[in-house]
């Protein structure tokens, strides 16, 4: 006969899972600890022990290289501005739209919404080669506008604001259109503010996408003043740098670093978008 | 976000006085509203649709690198391109690696992903947040950057060979054989993956009422049988889903096989994605054209499967 709540066997299932989840997590972070403490030890140090834990003599050379020789700098802010212009084209333009769609009439709106939707899933290879012969008819290879401009306004961005702007009640803006308030002051004063929520997933979604997207920077930036972070860590494994272990380390945690640190702040924004987006 | 969803956004306007917007004020509006939705549809027009349109159309031509400057050197050669690359061995192993990374990478992410959302669902309360943080950590981390750290991991003397041999086992040269490094790079997605499902299935877990499970408890069911007999029909909608997005991202397999083993040994971790990008690099766009076209149907199958599965769920 089988014991319904059985406190003590309940407890030791807990106990069973809390020592699961916790060899489970280790194991998952485990290569980014390996990392952090093979980004401090010097080349030989790697040679001789590759799988040692604590470095014995630690050393930020490996990042001083990156910043005296290898002008980290120039990466770090090429990153930085791509996605933070990204982000911004995102926030303004997909809300706009999105406020047309949601709470406007206008003759081809379902075209407009179903070709927004269709376009949901097309993956950057489909696009990339037409993309670059305009880029470089236009003579833009290179260029920070080759690299932004393709993604200033995403599909998933405008479905995002769409639905949310949809639970908008109507009364709240026909009041102010009777107010003699017009659509945009309506936009700026009423709608976007309560539109925050969407706003922060749609910046964090987009941040990240932009921050380790690969593909179209690979091929729009041909030379190192506008290679991403991303790129740059990538050709560098790949060039004559390939066995330079701690260099390659140190690298990786100059790429990763930033959104880590973004994320354990702002997890729960993270983990909503990641939620509201995949469920919709 | 989902009642308003059915509710078309004209229907609180309609019941008023047919009269007083007068056509001219409905001109109006439809215009000011085309002017909110302007910035999106150029910048989505320029680079997305026309890019779209005109890889489709490249793919019934033979446009390579040298023609960007001299358009009329285009040849249009039908389904030529589309016929070489099924004849072409390297496209076909691609095919059959992108299927692998596919088939094999989705039940391995799903398992690992139900594991942990079923997990952390199970009434445990303390660390929960770390459990999350922890696992959806990989998530958000480049795959470039991450790539290169299992590229050290994964070597002879790497340290995974060194963890096997501490339980007396000789680890292989993971990337460097041919019939291996597929499977690691697999391992390394799915470790990369598994968070993102874990947060879709958690929030799936939570739809499950409690009551249902109660029901069962009292009933005498065992947590296997309430796992398989209620958690996992419950469950089917948001798996259905996983798989779809997961499918999708897989498709395009790329990163991972450029930084660590750059397609090799011998073509066994070239995707299809990878060899549109070789093609590319050779300056054969039309041709890359048609790879990624193909792939392109096989995402807007899959899509196509994704709003099906949304829309039963209603």
């Amino acid at each position: 006969m089988t014991v319904i709540h059985h406190p003590r066997r309940a407890a030791r299932g807990r106990a069973w899972i809390y020592g699961a989840l916790i060899v489970a997590v280790t194991a998952t972070l485990l290569p980014f600890a390996w990392m952090l403490l093979g980004s401090f030890k010097t080349q030989g140090e790697l040679l001789r022990d590759p799988n040692g834990w604590i470095p014995r003599a630690p050393t930020l050379d490996n990042y001083t290289r990156w910043f005296a020789d290898l002008g980290v700098e120039q990466y770090f802010l090429t990153s930085t501005v791509v996605a933070v212009v990204t982000v911004l084209g995102n926030l303004l333009f997909c809300s706009m739209i999105g406020y047309a769609l949601a709470k406007m009439d206008f003759p081809g709106k379902r075209l407009l919404f179903l070709l927004v939707m269709v376009t949901l899933m097309v993956p950057g290879v489909v696009t990339f080669v037409p993309l670059f012969v305009m880029v470089s008819k236009l003579g833009l290879v290179n260029t920070y506008p080759a690299l932004i401009l393709p993604y200033l306004a995403s599909p998933l961005g405008v479905f995002l604001m769409r639905q949310f702007m949809l639970g908008i009640p109507d009364s709240l803006l026909e009041a102010a259109r009777i107010d003699g308030a017009g659509e945009s002051r309506i936009f700026a004063r009423i709608v976007l503010p309560l539109c925050v929520p969407p706003l922060a997933t749609l910046a964090i979604l987009t941040f990240l996408t932009s921050w380790n997207n690969f593909l179209w920077p690979l091929v729009a930036a041909q030379s190192q003043d506008r290679y991403t972070l991303p790129v740059a860590l990538a050709l560098f494994s790949q060039g004559q740098n390939a066995t330079d272990y701690g260099l390659l380390l140190a690298g990786s945690v100059l790429v990763i670093a930033p959104i880590v640190a973004l994320f354990v702040f702002l997890q729960r924004f993270f983990i909503q978008g990641v939620a509201s987006t995949g469920i919709k | 976000m989902t009642i308003a969803d059915t509710i078309p956004a004209g229907t609180a306007r309609a019941g008023r006085d047919p009269v007083t917007p007068g056509k001219a004020a409905r001109r109006r509006r439809g215009l000011v509203a085309w002017l909110f939705a302007l910035p999106f549809v150029l910048i989505f027009g320029v680079f997305m649709l026309m890019p779209l349109i005109s890889s489709f159309a490249m793919s019934f031509t033979d446009f390579k690198s040298s023609d960007v400057q001299d358009p009329f050197a285009v040849n249009f050669v039908g389904l030529d391109q589309y016929a070489a690359l099924f004849t072409n061995p390297q496209f076909r192993k691609s095919m059959i690696n992108t299927g692998i990374v596919v088939f094999a990478g989705i039940p391995l992410t799903m398992a690992a992903g139900l594991a942990l959302a079923v997990a952390l669902n199970s009434g445990i309360t303390r660390l929960r947040t770390v459990f999350r943080v922890g696992f959806y950590t990989p998530v958000v981390t480049s795959i470039v950057a991450v790539a290169v750290v299992w590229r050290f991991i994964l070597q002879p003397d790497g340290l995974l060979n060194t963890m096997l041999g501490w339980i007396g086992v000789s680890g292989p040269d993971w990337l460097n054989s041919t019939s291996l490094a597929l499977p690691s790079l697999i391992v390394m997605t799915a470790w990369r993956n598994m968070g993102t499902l874990m947060v879709i299935f958690l929030a799936g877990l939570q739809t499950v009422p409690q009551e249902v499970h109660e029901a069962a408890m009292v009933d005498g069911a065992t947590p296997g049988q309430r796992f398989r007999q209620i958690t996992l029909p419950m469950l089917r909608p948001t798996l259905l889903l996983g798989a779809v997005l997961l499918s999708v991202a897989y498709l395009q397999f790329f990163e991972e096989s450029f930084v660590m083993t750059k397609g090799g040994p011998l073509d066994s971790t070239l995707s299809v994605s990878y060899f549109t990008y070789n093609q590319f690099g050779f300056g054969k766009y039309g041709f890359a054209s048609a790879a990624s076209y193909l792939l392109f149907a096989a995402i807007a199958l899959l899509s196509l499967a994704q709003f099906r599965a949304l829309r039963s769920r209603d």
